[in-house]
Parts: C-alpha cells; structure tokens; sequence
C-alpha cells in the first residue's frame, strides 16, 4: 500500500521559514543593491549586472583576492599539519590531558578584535615586547607598520596561534577515538610509527580532518577583524584582504551597489571553493 | 610450538594484574582461556603477545625465553573482539600487510593471500574495504591475516563476541579446522562456557587475575577444582547452597536433607558447600535418589527447547534448567528435585573434596 499526500511539506515549512529569515532575506537585499545605483533618500536605478562587470574587472578586487587566497593557502598549509603534529604529541591519558586541552582551547577563547589588539601591542617595533626583542636583541629589521613582508608575517603568526587549537582539538578527538587494539595489530605486524600515522591514524582522522580543513578555510577566508585590527589593511594595500576591501568599499566610499555585487562574487567563490575541498576529500567514501 | 609460562605475572603501578602463573600449552588443539570479564584473559594474552611487559616470571616459545624479544620478533598473531583491519586498504593488502612487512616476495605473498582468502571465503571480497563488509566478513579478514602469516602462535581474545548469534556458530564450526595441522599454538579466551565445550582441546579456567585449574576441557567440567572454578564453567551460574554434615546426613539451612553417598559420606562431619549445575535441578523427579525442595518462582525463562525457572529457597537463589515447557507460576512455591548424585562438595576454603 502506498499513500501519497502533500503532508510532508508541513513538515519541512519551519525550517523553510527559518532558512528564508536567517539566510534568504538578508542575501535578496544585497542581491538588490547590486543590481541598481543607490541615493539618498530611497532613489533607485536600474543597474543591470554592471557593478558584477566592473567588479569582475578590476584590478583592485584581482588584487585583495589574490592576497585572500595567499593568505588562506598559507594557513592550511600551516595549520593542518602543525595542529596535527601536536595533536600526536599529546599525552593520550594521565594528569597532564586536561593541562594540554586547556591550554590549547585559550587561544580560542579570546574576542577576536582582542587578539588584533594584543598581537599589535605585541609586535609594535620598539615598545612591543616581540617588536622590541626582534629589532634591539636580535638586530632584525622587523616593523609591521612598515614593511609588507613583516606584516604579512605577523598576521600569518597571528592566525596560526588563534587558531591551530581548533585543527589540534578536532585531531585529537579523532585520535583518542582509535581504539587500542589498532596499534596492537599494528605492532605486532611490527608496523613503523610512520605507516602507523599513514594507515591507522590518518584514515581514522580523516572526517574529523575534512570538517577541520572546511572550518579553517571558511574563516581564513573570510577573516576580517583581526587583520583589520592588526595592520587595517596595510603597510599600503599590502594585507587589504577582501573582507577589509570589501568594508571600505561599502562604508568608507558608500558605494552601496559595487560592495553588494562584491559580497555576492565573494560568496559565491567561499561557497565553490568549499564544496571542491569537501568533493574532493569524501570522494572515496562515496565509491 | 609450545608456550610455556613460568611464574609470570604483571603488575601496573604496583596492581597486580596477573598473579604468578604456570601453564604449558601446546599445539594440534585449542587453549581455551575461560573466565568472566575481568579475570585476566586479555591481560594474559597481551602478556604472552609481548604488548604488556612481564613483572617477573619468564615466557617460553619452544623453550626460548622470549620474555625480552619484542611483540614483532614472537611472530605471533592476534585476533581481537573488534573487528581490527586497517580502513584504507583492501582486503587484500589487509591480508597481504604483515607479509609485506616482513619483506616477502610478491609472488608468494600472492599465494598465501589467496589460499588464506580461499579457507574463509573471502574470494570475491578482496577489493572491497572492511567498512564495506559485513562485521562477519571483516572478521574473517582478521583471521585470514592471522592464517596468511603463519605465526607461531595465533592468540584469539573473544572473536566472536560482537558477532550476531548465527554468524557465531558458522564460524565457531569451522575455527578448530582452519587452524588444525598449521603447528601453532592456538589460544582462545572466552566468558562463555559452552564455547570453551564445544572447542575441546585444553581450559585454563581463569578467576581473578590467576589460572584456577588447567587441563583437557571435559576433565575441568567433570571435576572443578574449587568453587571458584565450577562458577566460571556453568551457565546459567552453578547452584551452590551451604550444608551441614553429620553423619551421612547433608542438611541445609532450610531443612532440606539427604543420605550422603560415596566420598561424600566419608568425610568428617562439619560445614560444606554444594553445587549442582541448573539441569540437575529439575521440575520433575528423574529418579528415586533425587532430593525434593520447595522454592518460590521468581524468572522464568524459555529458550528454545529448555525452560528455566529461578526460585528463592532461603538465603540462596537457584536455577532449574529442564527440556520442555513447564507450567511455573512467578511467586508460587513449586517442588524441584535435585539430582544428589550428581552434585558437587567444596570444603569451607572452596577447594573440592566429594
């Protein structure tokens, strides 16, 4: 016996509701804006897609991605395997596990406007503590107000130690989940610790290090606040990442239609890059 | 192949584990290790598997002390309760791995894998990953691993016990064959009596952390050493019921006596323990030496073709295991008839004696 009704839809008309007000909505007003040229007083014109056209083409927006996928391709290479490495360097038992997790899971909790603000103190040449050890101990010629490439430093440096914990706490659960009897079966095949990381430990992280690998991209790539705390964007345009050119499109020049067709390109990009990365690493699952 | 125990024992930050223990085992047959869970049995296979150091004592392979010699260089092979394959090979390389890591050539690896693949019909699944299989299957992959090296020793720790109920008879049938005329030594640990019957060979019962008895399986059954023993090999658990001789008389606490016979009625008078396994407690008297007594039916319970009935008779609780169906009313007295002959008598230190 089979019954079909349209029932099912009353079902599903919650969350349709709330997707509709929590996502839906918000993104049909910016679609609004980036279609028409917006004045004061609620005058609009019809616009049509070239705010996508000029966006598209220029250089400033060539530039601020070029930096994003710079500094987010730096971060995962950075990230993934540093958090793995001290998620295997962590005690699995004793006194000291609760120590090590808390530690780790600081960083995290810190406001992310704070963190800018400290790694600023931190690195300003000669009354930051780094700042001051790097150019009057050490003699290195380190300034992040000044020179791009210390910049740049300091804000991969201060992304690794904000967030490498989240890679470390997701790897770590994976580990301790691994049952005993696999390094067992592992030691009596007299296995060594690399083909044990490669065949046991890896293959079992491996889900956990998917979710990991989509978290850290997200928010790498669309980082705002403590670059923009850190260095607002500079020395020049050097660390103007798109979330900080894309703030001072919409609030410092107020070009409304320009910033919405922005969001949406750079949305649009988050969301294909993230569904590759998570294609890409359960392909072999879905076999 | 033997292993041979000599006084081994394990300690963990001064808790002793495994008390000092002796035992020879030897091929050709299962070495069951019963006990419940708790008792020592994985920790005594880790022992001899090397994953565990000795505290003292020595292990002997073939009479070499391998008490020093890591867990790789004992050659052995360890199946556990979980299914363990790696996850990202196939079955084959599953199989194929402790080969390929002992530097075997290709060709006979090939051969080994598949005559191991053959023996427990893996044949068609040797492409697949173990998440792909049924848990039966992944562990018959692990078995098949354990076959294809060879080992000197093949220890197994409950494989069977996360298998549904059908798969474990399937395979319980044909463990004794695959391992049969290979010359290792096999060691079986289990919780379940039955198992340790149905596998023949050699039990060492286990009970806190110490072998109580060690010999041929249907010896141990016939004549538990100690209470203790008799405990680990029943289930349902032995009945046992502490008496008062005098005489030839048995008297229980709650009046229920009997004539003593043969060694029993030679022994000084005092106070004793008796065991009788639940099918000698029946709903219906089997012969004229049987005992009566009055119990209150508490569970009952039928499984297949037998029924059990637990009933309250003073301090103790019994258990009846009888064929067919009987009419027990849960709260009502009913008569049961121990069968006396068939009973077991532990002095007050628990140690056999009738």
């Amino acid at each position: 016996m089979k019954t079909e009704n349209q029932r099912a839809w009353f079902f599903v008309l919650p969350v349709l509701l709330l997707v509709a007000f929590n996502a839906l909505v918000p993104i049909m007003t910016v679609v609004n804006y980036s279609v028409q040229e917006t004045f004061g007083n609620n005058v609009f014109f019809w616009q049509g897609l070239d705010w996508f056209e000029q966006i598209l083409r220029s250089d400033r927006f060539h530039a601020a991605l070029g930096r994003q996928f710079l500094f987010t391709f730096l971060i995962l290479i950075i990230e993934i395997p540093l958090g793995i490495i001290v998620a295997l360097a962590m005690p699995r038992k004793g006194m000291w596990v609760p120590v090590c997790l808390v530690t780790m899971a600081l960083p995290m909790l810190i406001p992310w406007n704070v963190v800018g603000s400290m790694w600023n103190i931190f690195t300003l040449p000669n009354i930051g503590l780094l700042g001051y050890f790097m150019n009057d101990v050490l003699g290195v010629n380190y300034d992040m107000t000044q020179q791009p490439i210390s910049a740049w430093i300091t804000i991969v440096v201060m992304d690794v130690w904000h967030w490498t914990s989240l890679v470390v706490l997701l790897s770590y659960a994976g580990l301790v989940s691994i049952p005993d009897a696999y390094y067992q079966a592992a030691k009596i095949d007299g296995a060594s610790p690399w083909k044990v990381f490669r065949y046991i430990q890896l293959p079992k992280m491996k889900t956990v290090l998917t979710i990991a690998v989509l978290l850290r991209f997200m928010d790498s790539f669309n980082i705002y606040t403590e670059p923009f705390v850190l260095t607002g964007g500079g020395p020049g345009n050097s660390t103007t990442l798109l979330s900080i050119d894309l703030v001072k499109i919409a609030l410092g020049q107020f070009d409304l239609g320009p910033a919405a067709a922005m969001s949406l390109i750079y949305f649009a990009i988050t969301l294909l890059v993230s569904w590759l990365f998570y294609t890409l690493m359960t392909k072999d699952d879905a076999q | 192949m033997t292993i041979e125990l000599i006084d081994a024992c394990k300690q963990v930050r001064g808790i002793t584990h495994i008390k000092p223990t002796s035992l020879k085992m030897r091929p050709g047959h299962f070495n069951v290790l019963l006990g419940q869970t708790g008792s020592g049995k994985t920790s005594l296979i880790k022992l001899m598997a090397g994953l565990d150091p000795l505290a003292s004592g020595a292990i002997l392979f073939d009479g070499e002390d391998v008490s020093r010699l890591s867990t790789q260089k004992r050659n052995i092979s360890l199946v556990h309760q979980f299914f363990v394959n790696y996850p990202h090979m196939t079955v084959y390389d599953n199989i194929a791995s402790p080969l390929r890591v002992a530097g075997m050539a290709k060709s006979e690896i090939d051969g080994r894998v598949q005559e191991a693949a053959d023996i427990l019909q893996l044949g068609p699944m040797l492409n697949r990953r173990p998440q792909e299989l049924s848990g039966g299957q992944q562990q018959r992959c692990a078995l098949a691993r354990a076959i294809a090296k060879e080992s000197r020793a093949v220890f197994l720790d409950e494989p069977l016990a996360n298998l549904d109920y059908k798969l474990r008879e399937e395979l319980r049938e044909q463990l004794p064959e695959l391992f049969a005329g290979r010359g290792a030594v096999v060691v079986y640990a289990t919780s379940e009596p039955e198992e340790a019957l149905l596998l023949g060979g050699e039990t060492a019962l286990m009970h806190d952390g110490h072998v109580t008895q060690f010999g041929p399986t249907a010896q141990i059954y016939r004549k538990p050493a100690t209470l203790a023993a008799a405990r680990v090999f029943s289930d349902p658990p032995i009945n046992a019921a502490a008496i008062t001789k005098a005489g030839t008389q048995a008297r229980m606490k709650t009046g229920v006596r009997w004539a003593l016979e043969g060694a029993a009625a030679a022994l000084p008078d005092g106070d004793y323990t008796v065991a009788v396994r639940p099918h000698h407690v029946t709903p219906v008297s089997v012969s004229p030496q049987t005992v009566a007594m009055e119990g209150t039916v508490q569970v009952t319970e039928l499984s297949g073709s037998e029924s059990s009935a637990h009933f309250q008779m003073g301090a103790d609780s019994w258990v009846s295991l009888a064929h067919g169906v009987h009419p027990y009313e849960i709260g009502q007295n009913h008569t049961f008839y121990m069968d006396a002959s068939k009973a077991f008598y532990f002095d007050a230190d628990g140690r056999l004696v009738a």
